[in-house]
């Protein structure tokens, strides 16, 4: 029973977070959004203490149950474990081992540096939430995008407006590779052994290990009724029981309740921990099954011709990154410091963002955390999509109204590109999109009134949105570009 | 009570069997039943009914119906190509149902018209059909004498014949400055001079020209009519133009003076744009009630056919059909034509004051305009904010009742039907498009308008 009601939370917040990185509308989030703010590491770096304390004291009550319920990367990897386990005859393979403490402390203490020196980056591949996140949307969200643009062709063919096609682009190759590796690397040891990952690696496990040690409620075994037949043993993925001197590790014990619903004996109880009583036999046999698919796959300057005939389309060419010196990051990532300290690089803010502006930064520092860029489309004013997912703080959550105040970066003009000056034309497409209104055309030879207009950019009405970027008719490359700034000021 | 004869009562029996006769029938053959059976209920187009309009200097019997050639469809997997089995198919039933007038032009479906209507026709003796085709030296490069006849002489090549039935100046008007155009492209070259003695020679049969835009250009050449002495001359005309053009737009003139002035002086008039590009077919949902409860059978743009055809001056209504039932649609009307009714024209024309409370924008996706060197795809914009004005999907303000589904059907559909870097705010405003608009659309100003109205959804501050 308890097995079941463990299996059933642990896919309710499987789908659910799941869905988080997959949905794209804004509803899922709306209802779920908390899911992600509960996941421990997240919450650590949000100095969100009320979450902290609420997941301490549930480790201290029930064992390690964040780890089987509320940790997608756990789930995951019981869903791997149990189509590993579905082709062999003999489904209990397992088996215990003792605990590789050097490595356990090894990790964690490297989060914990890693953390505390503001290495964001290594910080993330080790943190079990954001590994899940980028598994999913390198991985999965291409997927079900194609879903939904199969769906959305459908739409369009009856008329109907329920679905709308997305985009579907490679946000970063390192990432997409990351998260494949991660995933191959974690799968094949779920595949094999059950929850090594999880007792080895990962740090979040190793501190609710040193914590659930002390738990109220665990499995115990009663030596009265222990037969010493192992089954436990071989059936518990944490390699955690020691049948043979009936003895269970529950720093690695992640409360699965699997050992209880396998013991023919009924020696099994999820109960205040006590001494040891007598053995007797009683016969019971029992079989759960149920089955899981984790599904995995990966997913045009054009001044024309002269016109002649009438019809066809211009070439438009791809617009093309600018090397810009500060990095540009988003409204209420407050400073590039304080996103690299926060920030869990779990994607969540790239799979939220509508526009197409976040991306994976490629570079070491700041390896996966998101960056702001502007070829695909710009940090619309009615949008704090951003800011509203992330679960650790790295962006706060910030109103419409600040974000039309907080100054990210600033506009930069290249005079090479302009397009009144190259192609000799009226343009002033920069100024008729600058939402703050920054940006003034005027002539390009200060003697004559008449002379075609260029635009000036105004540092301090500027916010670094992009929209002039986005929309500058000029390309590979656009005549005007944001520069970021360290720390976003607000005007 | 009265004696029947022997005679009368045989006759009683007689309908009396007949008509139990038509009963049986209509019970039990189901071959003669509309419904169920195999006979269409709409019954097959006649083959011999076409309504022909005679030429007064040539003699020539044109069909009413003329083949616009500007909208010859693509190939479905290949919008790019012509699809030629297709053109081929849609002339033969042309031919088939009495058509003989084909109107075409250099610089229509992007130079590919005239080679697509050349092969098409030459599959049928050259004097079952007239062709019409147009000197279109747009483009400032083809203004010289030079480049104008090597024009002329292509068109010869393309259509496959040695002789052009119908020769047009296309879209004299057009261009900033309508005179200043007309002189560079036709006179001062000595164009015009050299099409005229074409005309003697025989190698053109009739000599016109097509008009939109500036009305000096029109009235211009007509009061030369004398010395030129224009054998047709085409001119924009359907119910909505009639009395609304230069309400619609400042800078166009009323159809009912164009007809007028030719009515005048018995020029025949060709018509283009009768339905405008199907703006009045695709109409906002109350006038197709209108027009649908007085002829349910009959479509919307039929209506728009007879009006354009009544007009006894009228030498023949070009209606450019991509597709068969646009074909067939239109045969029906005018194989033969069933003149308006006083009664029916004014019905037409109170229609009309309807319509224009629609703020639609006049384009007619001619696509004169494109392509665009910044890469919009203008018509595709246009024809989206009007299909949405017709179906009430453009909301005044959030209030309004279906303001949520009219803004999601809006911007889903805008991004459906133009790509995202096609779409209007794109538009710099550098204005190449606007000489090229034959209705004279202000087409950076309904660009940045559509792009605030946009922005005004997407930001939620309508």
């Amino acid at each position: 029973m308890l097995r079941k009601i463990r299996i059933a939370l642990a896919l309710l917040f499987w789908i659910g977070i799941t869905l988080l990185f997959l949905d794209f509308t804004g509803t899922v989030h709306f209802w779920l959004g908390w899911m992600a703010k509960i996941q421990f590491l997240p919450a650590v770096m949000a100095l969100n203490f009320i979450v902290v304390i609420f997941l301490v004291a549930l480790t201290l009550i029930f064992g390690r149950v964040y780890c089987s319920v509320i940790c997608p990367l756990g789930v995951m990897q019981d869903a791997v474990a149990r189509l590993g386990r579905m082709g062999r005859r003999n489904k209990n393979k397992y088996g215990y081992s003792p605990a590789l403490s050097l490595l356990r402390y090894g990790f964690l203490a490297l989060l914990a540096v890693s953390v505390i020196l503001g290495l964001g980056s290594l910080a993330a591949l080790l943190a079990p939430y954001s590994t899940y996140g980028r598994i999913v949307s390198a991985l999965v969200a291409p997927v079900y995008l194609w879903g939904n643009n199969l769906l959305a062709a459908l739409a369009e063919r009856m008329d109907s407006y329920a679905f709308y096609e997305r985009e579907i682009w490679i946000v970063s190759l390192p990432v997409i590779l990351t998260a494949a590796g991660a995933f191959a690397l974690i799968a094949v040891l779920a595949w094999r052994n059950g929850r090594t990952w999880c007792n080895t690696v990962c740090p979040v496990g190793t501190l609710l290990g040193i914590l659930s040690r002390y738990s109220l409620l665990a499995p115990v075994i009663d030596t009265s009724k222990c037969n010493g037949c192992g089954l436990c043993s071989r059936r518990c993925k944490g390699a955690c029981i020691d049948s043979r001197n009936h003895a269970i590790d529950y720093s690695r014990c992640v409360a699965c309740m699997d050992c209880i619903d396998t013991c023919h004996q009924g020696a099994i109880s999820y109960t205040r921990r006590r001494t040891k009583t007598i053995p007797e036999t009683p016969e019971t046999s029992r079989r759960g099954f149920m089955a899981l698919v984790g599904a995995m796959a990966g997913t045009a300057a054009l001044r024309g011709e002269e016109k002649i005939v009438d019809g066809g389309l211009a070439v438009i060419l791809d617009k093309k990154t600018p090397v810009r010196k500060t990095r540009v990051v988003p409204p209420g990532a407050v400073s590039l410091r304080h996103l690299a300290s926060r920030c869990t690089a779990c994607q969540l803010c790239v799979s939220a963002c509508p526009n197409g502006v976040l991306r994976p930064s490629t570079d070491v520092m700041t390896f996966m955390q998101p960056e702001s860029s502007y070829e695909r489309g710009y940090c619309r004013p009615e949008c704090t999509k951003c800011s509203e997912v992330c679960p650790a703080g790295a962006i706060l959550k910030i109103s419409r109204e600040e974000k039309s105040s907080v100054q990210i970066g600033h506009a930069v003009w290249i005079r090479s590109n302009c397009v009144p000056l190259t192609d000799g034309v009226e343009c002033g497409n920069c100024a008729r999109h600058c939402p703050a209104g920054a940006i003034v055309m005027v002539p390009s030879d200060p003697s004559d009134e008449t002379s075609v207009k260029i635009p000036v950019v105004n540092d301090e009405r500027c916010i670094g949105c992009g929209a002039c970027e986005n929309l500058c008719p000029s390309r590979p490359f656009s005549a005007i570009y944001v520069e970021g700034h360290e720390n976003h000021r607000v005007i | 009570m009265k004696e029947i004869d022997r005679r009368e009562f045989l006759k009683r029996m007689g309908v009396g069997a007949a008509a139990a006769g038509a009963v049986m029938a209509t019970g039990c053959d189901s071959r003669k039943n509309p419904v169920t059976g195999t006979t269409s209920p709409l019954g097959p187009i006649p083959k011999d009914a076409m309504t022909y309009r005679v030429n007064p200097k040539t003699g020539d019997k044109v069909s009413l119906l003329g083949y616009g050639c500007m909208r010859w469809p693509t190939l479905p997997e290949d919008d790019k190509t012509l699809d030629q089995e297709m053109i081929n198919r849609l002339v033969d039933t042309a031919i088939e149902h009495g058509v003989n007038y084909f109107d075409t032009s250099p610089a229509y479906c992007k130079g590919k018209s005239e080679g697509a209507t050349g092969i098409a026709l030459s599959r049928h003796p050259r004097d079952s059909y007239f062709i019409a085709t147009k000197l279109s030296n747009f483009s400032p490069s083809t203004w010289s004498r030079e480049a104008s006849l090597a024009m002329y002489h292509n068109s010869f090549k393309e259509l496959r014949t040695d002789y052009i039935d119908y020769m047009l100046l296309h879209g004299v008007g057009m261009g900033d400055d309508g005179m200043e155009t007309l002189r560079a492209r036709y006179i001062d070259n000595g164009v015009l001079d050299f099409l005229l003695k074409e005309r003697e020679a025989g190698r053109i049969r009739n000599l016109g020209f097509s008009y939109h835009g500036d009305i000096k250009v029109f009235d211009y050449l007509l009061s030369r009519h004398d010395e030129f002495k224009w054998d047709f001359v085409q001119i924009q005309m359907n119910y909505l133009d009639w009395h609304h053009a230069r309400e619609i737009n400042p800078r166009n003139t009323d159809a009912s003076y164009l007809y007028g002035e030719l009515e005048k002086r018995g020029i025949p008039a060709v018509i283009m744009e009768p339905l405008l590009g199907g703006r009045l077919s695709k109409v906002h949902d109350h006038v197709v009630a209108r027009l649908k409860q007085r002829e349910p059978d009959r479509s919307v743009a039929s209506w728009a056919f007879r009006y354009a055809g009544t007009p006894a001056g009228v030498l023949t209504v070009l209606s450019g059909m991509t597709y068969m039932e646009h074909l067939e649609d239109n045969l029906r009307t005018y194989a033969p034509l069933k003149p308006l009714t006083p009664e029916e024209t004014e019905y037409l024309y109170a229609t009309a004051d309807i319509m224009v409370q629609f703020p639609t924008i006049p384009c007619n996706d001619c696509k004169y305009c494109m392509p665009c060197p910044y890469g919009l795809d203008i018509p595709g914009i246009l024809t989206h904010y009007n299909k949405c004005v017709n179906q009430g999907n453009v909301p005044e303000s959030a209030q309004a009742a279906n303001y949520r589904e009219a803004r999601r059907a809006f911007l889903v559909g805008y991004d459906r039907s133009v790509p995202r870097l096609r779409q209007a705010d794109h538009c710099i405003g550098c204005g190449q498009c606007n000489p090229h608009c034959p209705q004279n659309i202000d087409i950076p100003a309904e660009m940045q308008r559509i792009d605030r109205f946009v922005e005004h959804l997407k930001q939620g501050t309508l």
